[in-house]
């Protein structure tokens, strides 16, 4: 008989070997998943996790995507982290990224066509006051009035949609589109654009920001008073309170930590590699956002990585959906499994397996 | 602007509007009386709506697709119950991935379904009372689910007030560790109250699919799962609450969709975000003031169990 007993401290070595233990697992029963589906499951695996990056015809296209990919995951992840080892879910960052890719734009098309040096910039604040409005609707509902802020949080990103759609078509709207909804193409108003900064590698702003981000959240949470309290109030919130752990400022700086970061990353976005407001603009990063920051271990540098490998399933995912006729929701469905293996073996770093019955202590 | 609207109209198309949330609101609510917080209502729905809509239209039969809604969110939520339960995984997270898969999965399954007509799931023929005027109408003219959607909020409210088994769920859900100190089953009542959950979850999404939309396409559900999570909250946890607040929250649904069929002068976008702003609202009255919903929440609500002598 198999009996767990729980660690008294969570063991370094299975923290850091049950992210990869959970994409070795993730990859069998993804095999199998496209093995029913009719799929040579070796090829599958080995055109989303292989092909992208050494494929001799297709890596020069898809390796740049890498970064495309992975800057607006490891943006809103590291946002998110840390709220989630506070024990506050902000699982609304896909609104707060549509609506800061609405604020920034529209700071951008406000100035259309002048040219000066500092529209991007504002473009910049823009985008990230938007995404904290946004996430400081559930937080400040949550200190006022002590509603769930996982349910409106991500309740608000349904009415960001909506907002998305009533902006692409109206007040965004391109005058000069031929009454197509959508707004102005910003990557063809350099004051406005966010380009790719060295040809070839997919680099732009916003994949600075987000090492940028790595490096601040990994100095915050080794270094400074305040990571320390973030963690304290995620483990021990009683703790916390005695320590004078203000519980109300965690809220409010998490909340909007995590919503300026999601904002950001979608005016990158949307100033950069999608370059206009439409109505299908927002492709669910902010939802996977949430695998990534827990396959990272809520951990900067984890982060980094995991971002990495899931835009590696972005991107080998499109190049499956071309070479073998792979479904696009499949590789949804194989991205919520990673998820499902990493929360399961999750048990081996928090509890050591036994086997027997313990003698009952009297 | 209300003009054109009739109100037995209006309230008949707001009963079958709230069905699916009323269903899965009651299974959340059992969930979470024994203490679990599932977040994967959306994921369970969406997984019933599309097995059901396929289990219906390979069988012709409407009813077998109910029952294929069921078996789909219930073998979802046996997913969460074994990361949960047995391999002691965070709640929120768990639940969190349950959706994310759910969305993922169902469009993955109905790719071929895309199109397609359901077989249709008629009124049931109550013969004159269907001729009453106004009540007619409203009560004695709507498909069985409706009916059913209102028996199973009675039989819970039964159950949990009156039974048992109401109690032994209850006890679980408060006080797990004097549950189990009591010698009741703490796991195993609450993986079959998960599977409870997940079917009638996913009874509500077969009811999206089948009856509402009625066809299938990529996230048929739009948030209701979500909503009817914070329908549980908004009900402090009880059955006839419940009811209640899936009536007013349909009642807005059915009303802006009529507004915007009528062209009231409100664009379309701010019409279809109202159901969610008013969910919202309704939660921070609940939540806040004398009436606290959060007292009223089972105290294990959350917690994992881990028997450890």
């Amino acid at each position: 008989m198999l009996r767990l007993e729980k660690r008294p401290s969570p063991s370094r070595f299975w923290q850091g070997a049950t992210p990869v233990l959970a994409v070795v697992l993730t990859m069998i029963a993804g095999g199998l998943m496209f093995a029913a589906l009719g799929k040579n499951p070796v090829e599958a695996i080995r055109t989303i996790f292989w092909d992208p990056l050494f494929h001799p015809q297709f890596a020069s296209y898809s390796r740049p995507q890498l970064l495309v990919k992975a800057g607006p995951l490891i943006l809103i992840a590291i946002g998110l982290s840390l709220g989630f080892r506070a024990g506050i879910w902000n699982i609304g960052a896909e609104g707060q990224y549509i609506m800061g890719a609405l604020f920034g734009a529209g700071v951008g098309l406000a100035f259309y066509p002048a040219d000066h040096w500092f529209i991007f910039p504002l473009m910049v604040i823009a985008g990230a006051l938007g995404g904290w409005i946004w996430a400081m609707i559930p937080a400040i509902l949550k200190t006022k009035f002590n509603t769930n802020e996982i349910l409106v949080s991500l309740l608000m990103v349904y009415i960001a949609q909506n907002f998305l759609s009533s902006m692409s078509l109206g007040l965004l709207r391109n005058p000069q589109g031929g009454g197509f909804p959508g707004s102005r193409n910003l990557s063809q108003y350099p004051a406005a654009s966010n380009p790719e900064l060295f040809a070839g590698t997919g680099m732009h702003w916003g994949v600075i920001a987000a090492l940028m981000a790595v490096i601040a959240a990994y100095i915050l949470l080794q270094r400074h008073i305040l990571g320390f309290h973030i963690k304290l109030a995620g483990q021990a919130p009683r703790a916390a309170r005695y320590a004078g752990v203000n519980p109300t400022g965690l809220v409010l700086l998490c909340m909007g930590i995590s919503g300026a970061l999601a904002g950001l990353a979608g005016l990158f976005e949307v100033a950069g590699p999608a370059g206009q407001i439409s109505i299908g603009f927002n492709v669910g990063y902010g939802f996977t956002a949430i695998i990534v920051a827990f396959l990272g271990r809520l951990n900067p540098i984890g982060i980094l990585l995991a971002g990495l490998l899931m835009a590696l399933t972005y991107i080998g995912g499109e190049l499956a959906q071309f070479m073998l006729g792979l479904p696009a929701a499949a590789i949804q469905a194989f991205q919520g499994m990673l998820l499902f293996f990493l929360l399961a073996v999750d048990l081996l770093s928090n509890y050591r397996i036994r086997l027997g019955y313990k003698k009952e202590a009297i | 602007m209300f003009g054109g609207i009739d109100p037995a109209l209006l309230i008949a198309a707001l009963m079958v509007a709230s069905v699916p949330i009323i269903l899965a609101a009651i299974g959340e609510l059992i969930v979470e009386r024994a203490g679990v917080l599932n977040l994967g209502v959306e994921g369970m729905m969406i997984m019933g709506a599309v097995c059901g809509f396929i289990m219906a239209v390979q069988t012709g039969s409407a009813v077998m697709g109910f029952v294929g809604g069921a078996l789909g969110g219930a073998a979802l939520s046996l997913i969460f119950a074994l990361l949960t339960q047995v391999l002691l995984a965070n709640q929120v997270a768990s639940g969190l991935a349950l959706t994310l898969f759910g969305l993922g999965l169902s469009s993955l399954i109905g790719q071929n379904f895309v199109g397609i007509r359901p077989p249709a799931t008629g009124a049931v023929p109550l013969g004159p009372l269907a001729d009453i005027p106004f009540f007619g109408r409203v009560l004695f003219s709507h498909d069985w689910v409706v009916y059913f959607s209102i028996a199973v909020v009675a039989v819970t409210w039964w159950v949990l007030k009156a039974t048992r088994m109401g109690l032994i769920l209850r006890a679980v859900g408060e006080s797990h560790d004097a549950a189990h100190a009591l010698g009741y089953k703490v796991r195993k009542i609450r993986v079959l109250a998960i599977m409870f959950g997940g079917a009638m979850a996913g009874m509500g999404g077969a009811y999206v699919s089948l009856v509402r939309v009625p066809q299938w396409t990529d996230g048929i559900t739009a948030g209701a799962g979500w909503i009817a999570l914070a329908i549980v909250v908004f009900a402090s946890w009880r059955p006839w609450r419940a009811l209640v607040g899936a009536y007013l929250f349909g009642g807005i649904t059915v009303l802006q969709l009529n507004l915007q069929a009528a062209g009231a002068r409100i664009p379309v976008e701010y019409l279809s975000m109202s159901p969610y702003l008013i969910t919202i609202l309704v939660l921070v009255i609940m939540s806040s003031g004398k009436g606290k919903a959060a007292l009223n929440a089972p105290a294990s609500l959350g917690q994992n169990f881990h028997a450890s002598r």
